[in-house]
C-alpha cells in the first residue's frame, strides 16, 4: 500500500506548498533578447549591491515580453517587460483591456546595428541604397517596376567587391527586423528614388509604395534568422559569402570572428552611435507596471538601479559590455523616480 | 482401387533426382542465399558503424569543447583595501559603506595589479589600462566587497586575495585565445597575453580544478568565468524529486488497476488507446498545457520547479504505465492463480505476489521515464524555467516554489549567448548531464540484473 501512501503524501505537499506560494519577493522579467543581457548584469549587480533577491531574466523577443506584461496586473503576471523598441498603441490598448493601465518606460540607452561578415573576407562599405538594391523584391529599371535580379555586391554598386549577395538578417518576430527595415531598406529606397516610383506607379498611394519598398526577395538571397546574434554567427561562419546583422554589443564580443562594415562612411562604435552620426540605432527600454511599485518588494528599486550612473553610465557594467549610454540619463532618473506614466 | 494399408514397399518410391555436386561444394541456391545473409550482415555491422561514429563523434566534440569548463584560472596577488575607495566617508559604518557599489572595487583590483607589476619588475611595452582593467573578473570586485562589507576591520589593510581572472585570460591557458585573435579582439590584446604568461611565470597565476563551475549559481553575460551549473542541478534535482512523488505512485496505481482490475470492455480499451498516445505527444503540449493549467488557472508562479515537476510528470506518466503493465503481464499466470488458490484476495495476490515479481521492470520503466525528463527542455521553455537565476532556491518545500533553472535549459542558455566562453560552459553542462543520464541508466541495469527474475 507504499504506492497509496506516497500519492496522498505527495498531493498534501502540492497543497501546502501551495499556500506557501502567496507572495513573490523577487521582480520577473521578460522580453527583448537584445536587453537580455543587460538585464541579466543589472539583477545580478542588483542582488549583491542590495542584498534584495535577484530578478528572474527571462528573454523571448520584445513582441513576446509586452504580449506577457500586458495579461494583466498581479502576482502571476511579469513585473517587467525589456523591449528593443517602444510599446506599439495597439499593445498599449491590450493592456489598458487587461488592466494594465499605468506603464511605466524607462529608456536605458541606444544600440547599435551592424552589417559583419567573415573576418577574412573583403572590407564592404554599404549605404543603406546598396542594400535596399541588393535585398529589395521590387526595383526600378528605367521606370518600370521588376522584381530583383542582382546576384553580387558590385552589381548594386561597383564599389563593393565582387562577392555573391547572401545576407543573414533577423526575422520578423525580433525588433531588430523593424529597424533593419525602417533605417536602411525604407531609408535606401527613399534616397535611391524607387519610394517615388513605386507611388507613381500606383497612382500616388504612399502606403502601398511603403509596402513595396519594404518586400525583401524571397529568392535565397536573404535569409531571415529567427534565433539569436549566435545563430547568424554560425552561418557566416559556415558560409564565408554571407553577411549578418549583429547587435554592437554582440560584434564587440565577437571582434575575433567578424569584420564590420561601415554604414555610409561611418564605422559603427558606442562613439558614433551616440554622436548620432552612425545611421543604425535604436534605443532600448524596459517597460514597469507601477502598480506592482510597493506590491513586488524591491520592483521600484530595480527600477532606479538600472538606470542608475553607476550602471547604465558611461564608465558603468552596461557601456562595458557594449551598450551606448544615453546622453540624458538624468531625465530619464528622474522620470523613474517621479514615477511618469505613459498617457 | 486402392488399398489404403499399402506396405511400405509397395508405394511406387518416386526416383529422387540425381543430386548435382556434393554437400562440399555449394550449388547456385545456396550460394546466392549465403551471399544475401553475408550483405545482411554487413548492413547490419555497416548501421552499428554510423551509429558508432555519430557517438563517437558527438561526444569527441561536447568533450573537446566542454573540458575547458573544468579548469579556471585564478590570480592570487596582494591588494590593499584602500579606505578612499571603500570607505569614502571614513566613518567605518558598514551602511554607509554598502553605499560604495561593486564596480568601484574594480580600482582596488587595478591598482593591486599596477602594484604587482612594479614590486615584480614586470615590464610590457604597450600595456593600455583597459588591459589592465579587463585581466580581472567582475566577480573579483563582488568577492572584494563582500570581504570588506563582512569585516570592516580590513579597511586599509593589504590582504591576499585569489580571485577569478577574466574569461579572455582565461581563455589564454585553454588554447580558445591565442596570440593571433587577441590581436583582432576588441576585449583582450597582446600585451594581455604577455601580461598573463609573466604572472603565470612567476606563480601569480595558476590554471586549476574549477569546483566553482559545479556549485556557482549562473552570471551575467559580463562574467561568463564565473558562471556555474548549481541552481540548475538544483532545480533539475528539485523537478525530479517531484516527477518520482508523483509519478510513479499515479502510474503504478493505474496500471495495477487498468492491468489486473479492470474489466475488459470498450471504456478501459478508449483509455489504454489514449495512453499510447499521451506517450507519443510532443513535448512542448504538455508545455503548453503547464502554462495554461498550473500558471494561468492555478496560479502557481512562473519559473519554478514545481510547475516543471507537474508538467514532466504529466509527460512522464505515459511511459510508466506502458512499462509496468508490461512488467505486471510478464509475471506469469500460475503465480497468481497459485495465490487465489490458497485463499488469498485478489488485492493479496497483486500487492504480496505481483508487484514485487514486477518491481524490476517498473523501476527500470521509472528510471528510463525519469531520464527522458531529466534532457527535457522544450516543455520548460513555456513556463518559465529558460530563465537568468542567479539564487539558489530554499530547501523544499518552500523551495518548489522559488526560481530555478534546469540543466537542459542552462545548457540552450548559454548556447545563446554572446561570448565565446559560455560556448565552452554550455559543453562542460552538457558532460554534466550525460553523466547523469549515464548514471541514471546503468542504475536501471543494475536493478534489472539483481532483480530480474526468469521462469
Amino acid at each position: 500500500m507504499k504506492p497509496v501512501k506516497l500519492a496522498i503524501s505527495s498531493v498534501a505537499l502540492i497543497a501546502a506548498s501551495a499556500g506557501v506560494a502567496a507572495a513573490r519577493d523577487h521582480v520577473q522579467v521578460a522580453g527583448s533578447s537584445t536587453v537580455l543581457p543587460y538585464a541579466t548584469i543589472v539583477a545580478e549587480a542588483f542582488a549583491e549591491n542590495t542584498g534584495m533577491a535577484a530578478p528572474v531574466v527571462e528573454g523571448g523577443g520584445s513582441s513576446a515580453g509586452l504580449k506577457q506584461f500586458c495579461e494583466g496586473v498581479g502576482e502571476n503576471t511579469i513585473d517587467v517587460a525589456n523591449a528593443s523598441r517602444p510599446i506599439k498603441p495597439a499593445e498599449i490598448e491590450t493592456c489598458k483591456a487587461n488592466g494594465v493601465a499605468n506603464i511605466i518606460e524607462v529608456r536605458i540607452g541606444y544600440d547599435g546595428i551592424v552589417f559583419a561578415s567573415d573576418i577574412n573576407g573583403p572590407d564592404f562599405t554599404f549605404t543603406p541604397v546598396d542594400w535596399f538594391k541588393a535585398l529589395g523584391a521590387n526595383q526600378v529599371v528605367d521606370g518600370q517596376v521588376v522584381a530583383n535580379s542582382t546576384t553580387s555586391w558590385n552589381e548594386v554598386n561597383p564599389d563593393l567587391p565582387a562577392q555573391p549577395i547572401l545576407a543573414f538578417i533577423p526575422g520578423t518576430k525580433h525588433g531588430t527586423r523593424e529597424v533593419f527595415e525602417e533605417k536602411v531598406i525604407l531609408a535606401g529606397c527613399e534616397e535611391s528614388g524607387a519610394m517615388e516610383a513605386f507611388a507613381a506607379a500606383n497612382g500616388g498611394d504612399e502606403d502601398k509604395a511603403e509596402e513595396l519598398c519594404l518586400a525583401i526577395r524571397t529568392d535565397g538571397k536573404s535569409v531571415d534568422i529567427d534565433g539569436d546574434y549566435n545563430e547568424t554567427l554560425t552561418r557566416v561562419d559556415s558560409d564565408k559569402n554571407g553577411i549578418g546583422i549583429f547587435g554592437l554589443a554582440f560584434y564587440e564580443n565577437n571582434t575575433s570572428k567578424l569584420k564590420v562594415a561601415t554604414m555610409s562612411g561611418v564605422v559603427p562604435s558606442t562613439e558614433s552611435i551616440a554622436s548620432g552620426e552612425y545611421p543604425v540605432s535604436r534605443p532600448l527600454f524596459f517597460y514597469v507596471k507601477k502598480d506592482h511599485f510597493g506590491v513586488i518588494p524591491g520592483l521600484k528599486e530595480f527600477a532606479e538601479f538600472f538606470v542608475a550612473d553607476e550602471v547604465a553610465g558611461p564608465d558603468g557594467p552596461l557601456a562595458e559590455y557594449g551598450l551606448v549610454s544615453d546622453p540624458e540619463l538624468a531625465t530619464v532618473q528622474q522620470a523613474v523616480a517621479d514615477e511618469v506614466t505613459l498617457p | 482401387m486402392t488399398d489404403l494399408t499399402q506396405t511400405p514397399a509397395a508405394i511406387p518410391t518416386p526416383t529422387p533426382a540425381p543430386r548435382k555436386g556434393s554437400l562440399m561444394v555449394a550449388d547456385k541456391a545456396t550460394i546466392r542465399r549465403n551471399r544475401a545473409e553475408a550483405r545482411f550482415k554487413a548492413y547490419g555491422i555497416g548501421a552499428i558503424c554510423i551509429a558508432l561514429i555519430a557517438l563517437v563523434f558527438l561526444l569527441f566534440t561536447v568533450i573537446r569543447d566542454g573540458a575547458g569548463a573544468f579548469q579556471q584560472t585564478y590570480v592570487s596577488i596582494p591588494v590593499t583595501l584602500s579606505a578612499d575607495v571603500v570607505d569614502p566617508k571614513g566613518n567605518r559604518d558598514p551602511a554607509e559603506m554598502a553605499k560604495v557599489l561593486t564596480m568601484s572595487y574594480g580600482k582596488l583590483m587595478d591598482a593591486a595589479l599596477t602594484d604587482w607589476m612594479a614590486a615584480n619588475a614586470v615590464q610590457i611595452e604597450g600595456l593600455s589600462q583597459a588591459d589592465i582593467k579587463g585581466f580581472f573578473s567582475g566577480q573579483a570586485s563582488a568577492e572584494l566587497r563582500n570581504m570588506v562589507l563582512a569585516d570592516p576591520a580590513l579597511v586599509g589593510q593589504q590582504v591576499d586575495a585569489t580571485v577569478l581572472a577574466s574569461s579572455r585570460v582565461d581563455g589564454m591557458f585553454k588554447g580558445r585565445v591565442t596570440d593571433e585573435s587577441a590581436a583582432r579582439d576588441a576585449k583582450t590584446s597582446s600585451q594581455q597575453i604577455a601580461l598573463a604568461r609573466a604572472m603565470e611565470e612567476k606563480g601569480a597565476l595558476v590554471t586549476r580544478f574549477n569546483s566553482d563551475f559545479i556549485t556557482n549559481p549562473d552570471a551575467s553575460d559580463n562574467r561568463p568565468e564565473a558562471a556555474g551549473i548549481g541552481v540548475a542541478m538544483l532545480g533539475s534535482l528539485y523537478m525530479m524529486l517531484i516527477v518520482l512523488v508523483l509519478a510513479l505512485p499515479i502510474g503504478v496505481a493505474a496500471s495495477i488497476y487498468l492491468e489486473e482490475f479492470a474489466p475488459k470492455n470498450r471504456w478501459t480499451d478508449l483509455i489504454e488507446v489514449n495512453i499510447s498516445n499521451l506517450a507519443a505527444v510532443p513535448s512542448i503540449v504538455f508545455g503548453i498545457l503547464g502554462l495554461a493549467a498550473f500558471i494561468n488557472f492555478m496560479g502557481l508562479p512562473r519559473s519554478a520547479p514545481i510547475v516543471g515537476g507537474l508538467v514532466l510528470t504529466l509527460m512522464t506518466l505515459p511511459t510508466i504505465i506502458i512499462s509496468t503493465r508490461a512488467a505486471l503481464k510478464a509475471v506469469p499466470p500460475s503465480i497468481r492463480d497459485a495465490a487465489l488458490g490458497v485463499g488469498a484476495s485478489r488485492m493479496q495476490t497483486v500487492f504480496h505476489h505481483v508487484l514485487p515479481l514486477a518491481m524490476p521492470g517498473i523501476l527500470t520503466g521509472t528510471i528510463i521515464g525519469l531520464a527522458q525528463a531529466l534532457g527535457e527542455t522544450a516543455p520548460l521553455l513555456l513556463i518559465g524555467m529558460v530563465a537568468f537565476v542567479s539564487t539558489y532556491p530554499s530547501a523544499p518545500p518552500e523551495g518548489l516554489m522559488d526560481p530555478a533553472s534546469a540543466l537542459p535549459v542552462q545548457v540552450y542558455n548559454w548556447a545563446t549567448r554572446a561570448d565565446p566562453a559560455f560556448f565552452e560552459r554550455s559543453s562542460g553542462a552538457i558532460i554534466v548531464l550525460l553523466i547523469f543520464l549515464l548514471c541514471m541508466n546503468l542504475l536501471a541495469i543494475f536493478l534489472r540484473r539483481k532483480f530480474e527474475r526468469r521462469w
